[in-house]
């Protein structure tokens, strides 16, 4: 593999992305999945790097899952983030950056439609003052958050504690990067790097110490895939394109997978529940624990020095431990299931064949 | 030969099939010719290739008898147009060999530029080592060592690489690459008999005499598996092998395949060189950056400009018979064109 050949293309996949001043959306899954994932992105930008990201309580859903799932119209949708906008023209912002990789591909295909179709966006404006006597501009900038994570890639890599390199070995610990496919796949040149060889998780995991792996099925879906998983009678196909996956990256060994898409955090980290209860089978280089699945902001907090539990990496199902003990983090194994004030939260069920701490 | 046909010059830009061909044609007339090569050698692309569909005939032959008798043409190699000027009758033209030539029509035979394959970067060229072009295997026939041939035992073709492909901006069909392909893959398999060896097309242009001929043997001679269907995509495995995934649209299946080397059918593109004499000579283009003709049914050769004209592939993709024919056919619209304006 020609590494010079994947910064030809990469070159060709710059994105100009403001180094401050955005209006925050949340995805709506994620606060529920792994909410620690967007305390850290937030407590990260602001606290670490004292830059201006504001969130308005009044945000709400995009309305992406609908949209995909064909239960909401496209008009729909629109006047739902052209209230978005609304808000960050009302807080006084004009970058947006959203959270969900599902979120920024329907926000991205809106600004796309809007740009060919004009008198699309004029009959929002209409429908958006009839819904709610609001009006709204256009953002300048729109961003992923790992857009974000990316751009801050030495910043992160400055404060790093405990960078991506195994402290038994001293070499870096191999990653597999996965995109969400809404978020390059769409509209290729909205992203950092491409949709062939995106550069947006390759270069964070790179500037913090790992080595990216280059397995064959890379390319391929999570799994998620909307229907095929909300679908009940179709996630036969959501776990097998997540199988898929797995038994192509298996050879590489791989110590993490990082995402930028809270929908692939998810499938990837739960169906390997699925697929070891099913199979007998798990993945990863620690025998029957599997290969932790964490978001961008969750990788850069750990490299960061936060501790595991305040960043709620308990919420996955393949347990971190062998991970963190590889990055040498310190941590309290007691405290996997405290809430805050020592509050007991219970230890969950140990799956039979996916192990547990 | 009328001899005051000595009197009257004629530039021709480009040195590959059509400005050789057409330089001698215009030098049997009795004109006094000026070719001009940017490169250090006349022949274009087709001194680089190695043998010629549809019957393997050695393209040095073919060039080595298109050159040996170029009369009293007056060719320069290693030179550049670097000004054009537009006169009352004619052209001034003077070249970065510091010359100056007063052209009473100017032959444009710019050719085409190979299609960057790594712009289809679903293919991974320039990324993946064992993923090659049309031209990179012809460099091999030639016995120029390419590391990525290596006793390959699994080999695809792509046909259709940057052509009739709405992706890259190139709708059109570049012409030749079917039968490249086709003859690339039996030239390979005659190297190495054991191999199996897939052709990944759209649908084949077999439109030439001993083309389809070509195919037949292909298929019954040479075992070469024809998939109807479009690669999706290439990784490589653990062990640097090409993991390809393609559609086979006749058995309306997904198709995966574990390869050791793929050829990319690599089309034609306008020559984006010939720019600044498009610009300078304020030529039209047609959609596809190629040079547009005045007619393209009874006037192929002929520009909107008066004494300028084209031939070859700088009009559009062409084979070299296609090719050779259209330069004459130019010498002999320039000719009449000098005759009915003396």
């Amino acid at each position: 593999m020609n590494y010079e050949g994947k910064k030809k293309i990469w070159s060709e996949f710059q994105k100009e992305i403001p180094d401050d001043k955005y209006f925050y959306a949340r995805s709506c899954i994620r606060q529920n999945f792994n909410p620690g994932a967007e305390q850290a992105f937030l407590d990260i930008v602001r606290n670490r790097f004292g830059k201006d990201f504001y969130e308005d309580p009044l945000h709400t859903t995009c309305g992406g899952i609908a949209y995909h799932s064909d239960t909401t119209p496209e008009e729909t949708s629109m006047t739902i983030i052209a209230r978005q906008f609304s808000l960050m023209n009302q807080a006084g912002y004009r970058n947006f950056v959203v959270s969900c990789v599902t979120s920024f591909g329907l926000h991205s295909e809106i600004l796309q439609t809007w740009e060919e179709h004009p008198e699309i966006e004029e009959k929002i404006h209409e429908l958006l003052w009839k819904a709610c006597r609001r009006e709204f501009t256009k953002p300048d900038f729109l961003m992923h958050s790992s857009d974000m994570m990316y751009h801050y890639r030495f910043l992160i890599s400055e404060q790093a504690k405990y960078p991506l390199i195994n402290v038994r070995t001293g070499e870096p610990l191999k990653v597999v990067e996965h995109i969400g496919c809404h978020y390059s796949k769409i509209f290729p040149s909205k992203s950092v790097g491409g949709a062939e060889y995106p550069r947006v998780l390759a270069g964070l995991v790179e500037a913090l110490g790992g080595s990216v792996v280059d397995y064959p099925e890379r390319r391929h879906c999570c799994g998620f895939g909307f229907r095929q998983y909300l679908v009940k009678a179709n996630r036969g196909y959501s776990l097998t394109n997540t199988y898929k996956k797995f038994e192509s990256m298996e050879p590489f060994h791989p110590d993490l997978i990082i995402t930028n898409c809270p929908g692939c955090n998810y499938f990837l980290d739960r169906w390997q529940y699925v697929i070891a209860e099913t199979t007998g089978k798990t993945y990863g280089d620690t025998p029957g624990y599997g290969i932790p699945v964490l978001s961008s902001e969750e990788v850069a907090a750990l490299v960061m020095g936060y501790d595991p539990w305040d960043l709620g990496l308990q919420m996955h199902q393949v347990a971190v431990e062998p991970l963190l003990d590889k990055m040498g983090v310190q941590y309290d194994k007691s405290a996997k299931y405290k809430g805050p004030g020592g509050k007991d939260l219970g230890v969950p069920v140990s799956p039979a064949n996916i192990r547990i701490f | 030969m009328e001899p005051k046909n000595q009197q009257k010059n004629i530039v021709v830009i480009g040195g590959g099939p059509a400005g050789i061909e057409a330089s001698r044609t215009l030098d049997s007339l009795g004109y006094t010719v000026f070719l001009i090569e940017k490169e250090d050698r006349l022949g274009g692309h087709l001194a680089r290739w190695d043998r010629l569909f549809p019957y393997g005939t050695p393209a040095g032959d073919v060039l080595g008898q298109m050159t040996a008798s170029m009369g009293r043409v007056k060719w320069f190699t290693g030179t550049e147009v670097t000004q054009l000027n537009r006169l009352e009758r004619g052209y001034n033209i003077i070249l970065s060999n510091g010359m100056s030539v007063l052209a009473d029509a100017l032959l444009l035979t710019t050719g085409f530029s190979l299609f960057d394959a790594s712009r289809k970067e679903e293919y991974g060229y320039g990324i993946y080592d064992r993923v090659i072009t049309n031209a990179d295997l012809e460099d091999w026939f030639s016995g120029i060592p390419v590391p990525a041939i290596d006793s390959p035992r699994r080999i695809g073709f792509v046909h259709c690489v940057g052509s009739r492909d709405e992706k890259v901006g190139n709708r059109y069909c570049s012409k030749v690459c079917c039968a490249t392909a086709v003859k690339q893959a039996c030239e390979i398999k005659e190297k190495f008999p054991d191999a199996v060896v897939y052709c990944f097309y759209m649908d084949l242009r077999m439109f030439g005499r001993g083309y389809e001929d070509m195919y037949l043997e292909a298929q019954k001679k040479y075992g070469i598996i024809f998939v109807r269907g479009r690669v999706s995509e290439v990784s490589e495995d653990k062990d640097g092998h090409l993991f390809v995934k393609a559609e086979d649209t006749l058995a309306g299946k997904p198709l995966r395949v574990t390869l050791d080397l793929l050829v990319l059918m690599a089309g034609m593109t306008r020559n984006t060189a010939v720019a600044p004499i498009v610009r300078a000579l304020e030529l039209s283009t047609m959609e596809d950056g190629f040079l547009k003709p005045k007619d393209s049914m009874t006037q192929a050769q002929s520009s909107y400009a008066a004494g300028i004209f084209y031939a070859g592939a700088c009009t559009g993709p062409k084979t070299i018979p296609d090719t050779v024919a259209e330069a004459k056919a130019a010498a002999m619209s320039i000719n009449e064109y000098l005759r009915d304006n003396d």
